[in-house]
């Protein structure tokens, strides 16, 4: 039986005291993610349980159970503590997928500072605005990342504290700089954890958009509701469970169901911090028996790539429900899934700023493969008119996708950029800037973004933020960033420059491009190919055309062009 | 052969290699180790095609392919004349 039961029957009796009462909260009470994901699972009689199996690229294996990461969450937060940080203030984890990044998101909320984590293949350039616009206190890091890190201090005055987790003591350290070693500090068992209600702020990720610099998204404590109650009626998290969050914390579905939907049901959780190959994948899978797994369709792609054949070298009876998230999961990946696995992969849609699932595919319920799925219950969702912003009722036809404010996980504002924020409703609905349709029955279908973001294997990219930093490049005198159409990414970056007087086009001029990209903002960052023009097409206005560049790479009409400049 | 695993090895050295203190073999896993991610791939095959006037295709470019600097060179080599 899956934890969901009838998904009709839950539409119907739907409240969110369902979660507040499962997690023993009531309004006004103290509310702390941190806690919640360890302690209260301790007191629960689940402190001997596995919490965490990592492995690491070379094989290297660690295990947690509740109790000790109850201790080394203690501990982080008795560490940052004595460095002087404060509730509220922001505190980055800079690191690959090592259990002090996992330990160090909760030992964060533990003493009420706000955990700013950020994917560790930044370019020094992206983790400096993202940073800056933080005005991030301290950063728990990792030796071969600190040099990033180095190379912005003159720019960051307020970054106080640059805390390495594995400074092994060859070189010295240097300004700023303070080791610490989770292994060999003293584990502290009893811990004072700051008193942080449903409003405090808990979580600060940062996403992209078409216009302007990446914005940072806070989140709040009281969003666990959210995390707590998708991760156990979607994912059906049982309490027998090895499940598996292929998602790097850096990014909103690493910390929402890599560590609090996971950890708040007590459910013992596998990490393997290694680059992909499907091989090393199956063999993880079946190493640890893993149940329930949740990936990502550019993940899912590259595997059906690694072919069927594959699949049968290794034992994964043990899988019992596959999910995913991150972009559409077409309709191919779903069959084949079901082929190979004997199972489907079910489809997920939500975002960094929901904080959590939105529309999705339940246990029990039919699959129609291609399909988002429904509206979890609590969600009042519905296609809209572009123009009127009021719902579309004939089926089929495509609308922006809308929200109704007010489920717990959902973002409290932009950091910063309040007037940003209130651009993100319209009639009363929170958009989230993706188009869709609706069928007879009441599925989602995805159709496309409304903007000019880049969405590539889950992960958004901003072209401005690119183009910005395509002119910073020596040879390039203007630039314009569109997506392509990839088998496996479904879009990767492309760009089209020309370029400076002295300056010749060729191959490797456009490595040295990518590679420069790559390095100053991060390797999802680097165009997959740049197109070298004599002059960009633009309104006569001058602005740059990217409609009838992306119209170019998808195949698709350009539309019209009476504005074009064409002299 | 040994020329051009030194030359990739130095280009992986100087473009992805963050932690400076590490140190890298023909034999030190790329992909699988974190030291090249799927994207940055791109860039690594973009190099080579260019340095070795090769076309590599891409259904051959593989995690697998490019998890070492040796297995890279067998398949530079593959392509050749």
């Amino acid at each position: 039986m899956s934890n969901i039961g009838s998904y009709e029957e839950r539409i119907k009796n739907f409240s969110w005291e369902i979660a507040e009462k499962e997690l023993d909260y009531k309004k006004g009470d103290v509310i702390n993610i941190g806690w919640h994901c360890t302690d209260r699972i301790c007191q629960m009689g689940k402190a001997n349980k596995t919490a965490l199996i990592w492995e690491g690229h070379a094989g290297e294996e660690k295990r947690y159970t509740f109790d000790e990461i109850r201790k080394a969450t203690n501990t982080i937060g008795h560490f940052l503590r004595d460095l002087g940080v404060k509730n509220e203030d922001r505190v980055c984890l800079f690191m690959d997928k090592i259990p002090e990044l996992y330990l160090g998101f909760l030992g964060v909320l533990k003493i009420g500072a706000i955990a700013q984590p950020l994917f560790s293949a930044f370019g020094d350039e992206s983790l400096f605005v993202r940073l800056d616009s933080a005005k991030t206190k301290a950063i728990i890091t990792q030796r071969k990342h600190v040099g990033k890190v180095r190379k912005l201090l003159d720019r960051m005055p307020s970054l106080e504290h640059i805390i390495i987790v594995d400074h092994d003591g060859l070189k010295p350290l240097k300004e700023r700089e303070i080791a610490f070693d989770l292994e060999k500090a003293e584990k502290i068992d009893k811990f004072e954890i700051y008193p942080t209600t449903a409003e405090s702020p808990s979580v600060l990720h940062f996403t992209s958009g078409t216009t302007g610099l990446p914005k940072g998204v806070k989140h709040v404590h009281y969003s666990i509701m959210s995390q707590y109650l998708t991760a156990k009626w979607v994912l059906d998290i049982q309490d027998s469970d090895i499940y598996w969050c292929t998602a790097d914390p850096g990014w909103v579905t690493g910390t929402s169901y890599g560590i609090i939907g996971a950890w708040s049901n007590g459910a013992t959780q596998c990490v393997l911090d290694a680059g992909f190959s499907a091989e090393a994948w199956y063999k993880f899978i079946e190493k640890n028996k893993i149940s329930m797994w949740y990936s990502a369709p550019t993940a899912i792609r590259s595997l059906m790539k690694a072919g069927a054949e594959l699949v049968k070298q290794f034992d994964l009876s043990s899988l019992r429900h596959l999910a995913s998230v991150g972009e559409p999961l077409n309709a191919e990946a779903v069959i084949w899934s079901e082929k190979v696995f004997g199972k489907p992969f079910y489809d997920t849609y939500w975002q960094t700023e929901t904080g959590s699932m939105m529309l999705t595919n339940y246990p029990g319920m039919k699959i129609k493969p291609g399909s988002m799925g429904k509206p979890f219950p609590g969600i009042t969702a519905a296609v809209l008119d572009e123009k009127t912003f009021e719902p579309i009722t004939e089926p089929n036809k495509p609308g922006l996708i809308g929200f109704r404010p007010g489920w717990p996980s959902m973002m409290r504002t932009y950091w910063n950029a309040e007037e940003t924020y209130k651009k993100k409703f319209a009639n009363g609905w929170y958009l989230p800037g993706d188009k869709s349709t609706i069928d007879m029955d009441g599925y989602y279908w995805f159709v496309g973004r409304d903007d000019d973001v880049i969405n590539t294997a889950g992960h958004l990219v901003s072209p401005f933020e690119v183009e910005s930093a395509l002119l910073e490049h020596p040879a390039v005198a203007e630039s314009a960033v569109v997506s392509k159409p990839d088998e496996v990414n479904m879009e990767v970056v492309k760009a089209f420059v020309t370029l400076k007087p002295g300056f010749e086009p060729g191959d490797d001029l456009e490595l040295e491009i990518m590679n420069f990209i790559r390095k100053k903002l991060s390797p999802l960052a680097m165009p997959q190919e740049i197109e070298y023009l004599d002059k960009l097409p633009k309104t006569r206005s001058g602005k740059i055309m990217r409609r009838m560049l992306r119209a170019q790479e998808w195949g698709q009409d350009i539309g019209d062009t009476s504005t074009l400049d064409d002299d | 052969m040994a020329e051009m695993k030194d030359i990739v090895l130095q280009y992986v050295i100087n473009e992805y290699l963050e932690d400076e203190d590490e140190v890298l073999s023909y034999d030190s896993p790329l992909i699988s180790g974190g030291i090249v991610d799927s994207f940055s791939m791109v860039s690594l095959k973009r190099f080579l095609e260019n340095k070795y006037k090769i076309s590599i295709p891409d259904d051959k470019a593989t995690p697998e392919a490019f998890d070492t600097v040796n297995k890279i060179c067998a398949l530079v080599n593959e392509y050749l004349k």
